[in-house]
């Protein structure tokens, strides 16, 4: 039997409010490929970060042992130096060197004050032999296209004398073919002794590529199923990763009368913003009534998000086409002004990042997007403004000494109910809520969902985006599944299950894949 | 909060104003008092009035992201020598004025429609204002003085030596109207605060304790009172401060209380959602920078009148001296944090270091040498410190 390469036993790893792992053992046995699946958020991410120093030495607890060695990396370069190599889902190429520089970033052939240049083109030159690209080592990044980026970052993987090459979504952002050469390459490499693990939730490259597969579910190693041992068919591995009760962690909706429809979106449409041929959403319709909350669900990069935002005033995207009814009205939104106007409100799933301003007290973060009710004639009233923080900060129980605490100071959860007395202070009648409830503590999930159950008893609608199954499952009336751009799914409450969900979502995933064969 | 972290959040709130003290009293004990006399108080205002105008507005620029103006030197320089030489063509002086302010404006918002709508860097924008119109007053003056000689005009804006404001209340030996309008400022002051404590508290909103909003009104109505003396024991009000102060007041008011001041504010900190929250950043960006223009125009206005001329090399190193003092002031060099006054304080902590060396006799260039250091410390403060918060 193989010797061991890697070996973590009883990883624990805590985020404030949040345990990201839980005593997570995982092995990885030398020259195989090891797959490590999971729903988004189940910690996948989070154990690789650990292994490769980034999260570093103390941060964690548990043991790494690497070719039957403990280690304690307190960076990343401790990791590499023992030939551990992180490729991350998002390229990490400078768009204007060329295939050579980048190769050797960081990593520069030749004397520290001198730069030996043929020498770095020569091996990058070897390097990409290896992964099978013709281009030319001087060929800046941005001229290949993504695919030939992937095998970039291999090669200069390989440059660093990976021993352990960790891949971290690697196909996300490729086609089939090029997906299917990635795939192929990295069989090739096992041949020749070197280990991967690769993070994927395309199942069907796992089966595909798999020696060993450990699924991971929020924070725990569920299992691990080996190749030819145990059954590794993809109804098996989407039971290990979703096969969770549903408990009561959702509390009941008290008769809310579901009415008219609110919001009705018709064949839209939108392009990337920066690969203008790129199509984000395809063809996307769907409403939603008075009084009721739809969940859309579908996996990381299925657009989601990104239909949300082109639809509030066209936020996200280019070429945006198709209508949007509010009301059976329909409505031209180019601004969020716009659609703020017309009633609607987008709580942005990246609440640090778009959604509030840290530096400025809650009473400021709430008033943002109304500024016209705490004001006359551009003047605003102050004790008006801080009567509505504090009535706000009633209403949802925001855990603060005070309104005029910085937002930077609160927990992640009561920043997300600062977010949404913002929304809930401009007074819409359709908010649509991404990802609520994100990194935040059980006790604070349950606090959100009880607000969304009193917003919709009010009268108002509520599209509640979550990557999380079971909140989909537990809170929504109707549930739209989104895959690669499109509606692939429509359930309404009581036919949906998590099996249902995940398996409409690959069964498109190689439909698509059928097609284009 | 234990008395140790209460000493320090003190400290850390009240930093700069205890700076400017101690460095106050330290030139106080290097030059034997000089520099509190009236003359050298009267001075620090009116050398300094360009500098007050100037951080103010480059305050609005900064908090919009620690955006900076270049060319504010180059547009005093300009719209003083358009004014110079119009009054030397015996234009109306008021007309004049009014000719210099819009110019002022037409510059700020030629350079704001590039910064805000074309999303042209500040930094390049406003390099480029700094050349041109440095290069326009030279060919406008053809590298020559022209002398404004409206004493009128000289008299309104100018800080020399008959420029103040006349005291109609004939007090013998001491300017009465001015000790006057220090005792009705105090009570302005006095009156507004209690009455936003009284009614913050009806409202059953939180407020700051009693001892400590007395202390505070004591402390800020003997230091004015200090110095409407001491100016009043001299000539009186100069007329630099009235501008100043007007200026002041204004701008404090906008930053603070209208909804344009919350966005600036609010784009500084978090530009991404001040947009989804439905507001339009790039009027917001053509707002700061037109008005940097209004402001560089009052700056020319003052500048002229106190030099009595208008020279190509006027202004040079204005905007430097207007960025400086609001770093020094407090405002964040990422934007989003900053205020009026603090900003005033720090171009009076920069006055009055260089007054007091000058008093002292330290070679000019030394002083630049502190002057730089002092940017330094305060900007190493304001990092070192959000680290620590964070």
């Amino acid at each position: 039997m193989a010797e061991n390469m890697l070996e973590m036993r009883g990883i624990t790893k805590v985020f404030p409010g949040v345990k990201a792992l839980d005593d997570v053992n995982f092995v990885v046995k030398k020259g195989s490929i090891h797959a490590l699946v999971g729903e988004n958020g189940a910690g996948k991410s989070t154990l690789m970060n650990v292994l490769s120093g980034l999260y570093p030495y103390g941060s964690y607890s548990g043991d790494i042992v690497y070719e039957g060695e403990v280690c304690r990396f307190s960076n990343i370069k401790d990791s590499e130096n023992k030939g551990i190599v992180i490729i991350h889902q998002e390229l990490a190429l400078v768009p204007y060197m060329s295939i050579g520089e980048n190769m050797f970033l960081g990593n520069e052939r030749g004397h520290r004050f001198a730069i030996d240049w043929d020498k770095t083109h020569a091996e990058a030159t070897k390097y990409l032999k290896i992964v099978g690209l013709q281009e030319s080592s001087k060929t800046l990044i941005k001229d290949i296209g993504v695919g030939k980026q992937q095998m970039v970052e291999i090669a200069k993987a390989l440059a660093k004398n990976a021993r352990l090459m960790i891949l971290d979504e690697p196909t996300s952002s490729l086609n089939e073919e090029d997906s299917q050469a990635l795939l192929d390459l990295l069989l090739e490499f096992k041949k020749q002794g070197l280990t991967s693990i690769i993070i994927s939730h395309k199942i069907n490259e796992v089966s595909y590529v798999a020696d060993d597969i450990t699924i991971l579910r929020d924070g725990h190693t569920i299992e691990t199923l080996t190749k030819g041992v145990d059954d590794i068919s993809e109804d098996r591995i989407i039971r290990g990763m979703v096969g969770r009760e549903l408990s009561d962690r959702f509390p009941k909706r008290q008769n809310v009368e579901i009415g008219e429809v609110a919001l009705e979106v018709e064949n839209w449409n939108v392009f990337h913003p920066l690969y203008p041929d790129k199509k984000v959403i395809d063809n996307v319709s769907f409403h939603v009534r008075k009084g009721e909350v739809v969940g859309f669900s579908g996996l990381m990069g299925a657009g989601r998000t990104e239909l949300a935002m082109s639809i509030f005033g066209r936020s996200y995207g280019t070429d945006i086409s198709g209508t949007v009814k509010i009301h059976g009205r329909e409505v031209k939104l180019h601004s969020p002004r716009q659609a703020i106007d017309a009633g609607l409100a987008y709580v942005t799933e990246d609440r640090k990042g778009s959604g509030l301003i840290l530096s400025n007290p809650i009473s400021v973060n709430t008033t943002l997007a109304n500024l016209k009710g705490v004001s006359k004639n551009g003047v605003i009233d102050p004790h008006t403004e801080l009567m509505v923080a504090e009535e706000y900060r009633k209403k949802l129980n925001t855990k603060t000494p005070s309104v005029q605490q910085n937002v930077g100071n609160l927990s992640g959860g009561n920043q997300q109910k600062v977010l949404l007395a913002k929304w809930m202070y401009a007074d819409p009648d359709i908010l649509i809520l991404d990802e609520p409830t994100r990194g935040i503590d059980v006790g604070a999930k349950y606090e959100i969902y009880c607000i969304i159950n009193d917003l919709v008893a009010q009268g108002k609608s509520v599209i509640m985006i979550s990557s999380e199954l079971p909140e989909v499952l537990g809170m929504s009336d109707r549930i739209y599944v989104l895959n690669e751009g499109r509606v692939v799914g429509e359930f309404e409450r009581g036919e949906a299950s998590q099996e249902k969900i995940m398996s409409c979502i690959l069964s498109t995933d190689s439909a698509a894949k059928e097609q284009k064969q | 909060m234990t008395t140790k972290n209460k000493v320090l959040d003190f400290i850390q709130k009240y930093t700069m104003i205890i700076a400017l003290v101690l460095v106050t009293v330290f030139f106080a004990w290097r030059t034997n008092g000089k520099i509190l006399d009236a003359r050298n108080i009267t001075n620090i205002i009116s050398q300094n009035a360009y500098v007050f105008v100037l951080a103010t507005g480059m305050l609005l620029c900064i908090l919009t992201g620690g955006n900076i103006d270049l060319s504010v030197g180059s547009v005093v320089c300009f719209v003083g020598t358009v004014g110079a030489v119009l009054m030397r063509r015996d234009l109306n002086m008021w007309l004049a004025v009014l000719i210099m302010l819009v110019v002022g404006v037409l510059i700020g918002a030629w350079q704001a429609f590039w910064i805000a709508y074309v999303k042209v860097p500040p930094f390049i924008t406003t390099l480029a204002g700094m050349m041109v119109f440095r290069g326009l007053s030279n060919v406008v003056l053809q590298g020559k003085t022209v002398s404004v000689t409206n004493e009128k005009f000289v008299q309104i804006f100018g800080g020399g030596a008959n420029c103040y404001v006349p005291d109609f209340l004939h007090g013998e030996g001491i300017n009465l109207l001015c000790l006057v309008v220090g005792i009705v400022a105090c009570a302005l002051y006095l009156f507004f605060t209690f009455r936003n404590q009284i009614s913050r508290r009806r409202a059953g909103l939180e407020t700051e304790s009693l001892a400590k909003a007395l202390l505070k009104s004591v402390v800020i109505v003997a230091v004015v009172i200090f110095f409407t003396y001491k100016l009043a024991q001299y000539k009186g009000l100069p007329m630099a401060l009235i501008w100043v102060v007007l200026v002041v007041l204004i701008y404090t008011y906008i930053t603070s209380k209208t909804t344009v001041g919350r966005y600036l504010y609010a784009i500084g900190g978090n530009e991404t959602a001040t947009k989804l929250s439905g507001i339009d950043t790039r009027k917001i960006y053509f707002f700061a920078y037109t008005n940097m223009g209004l402001l560089a125009g009052l700056a020319g206005i003052l500048t002229i009148a106190r030099l009595t001329s208008a020279q190509p090399t006027y202004g040079q190193n204005y905007e430097m001296d207007a960025i400086g003092s609001c770093f020094i002031g407090g405002a964040s060099a990422y934007g989003g944090v900053g205020t009026v006054p603090g900003v005033i304080i720090g171009a009076l902590l920069m006055g009055v270091i260089n007054i007091g060396m000058s008093i002292m006799g330290v070679d000019a260039n030394y002083q630049k040498v502190v002057k730089g250091l002092v940017l330094l410390a305060a900007v190493i403060f304001d990092v070192v410190s959000k680290k620590k918060n964070s």
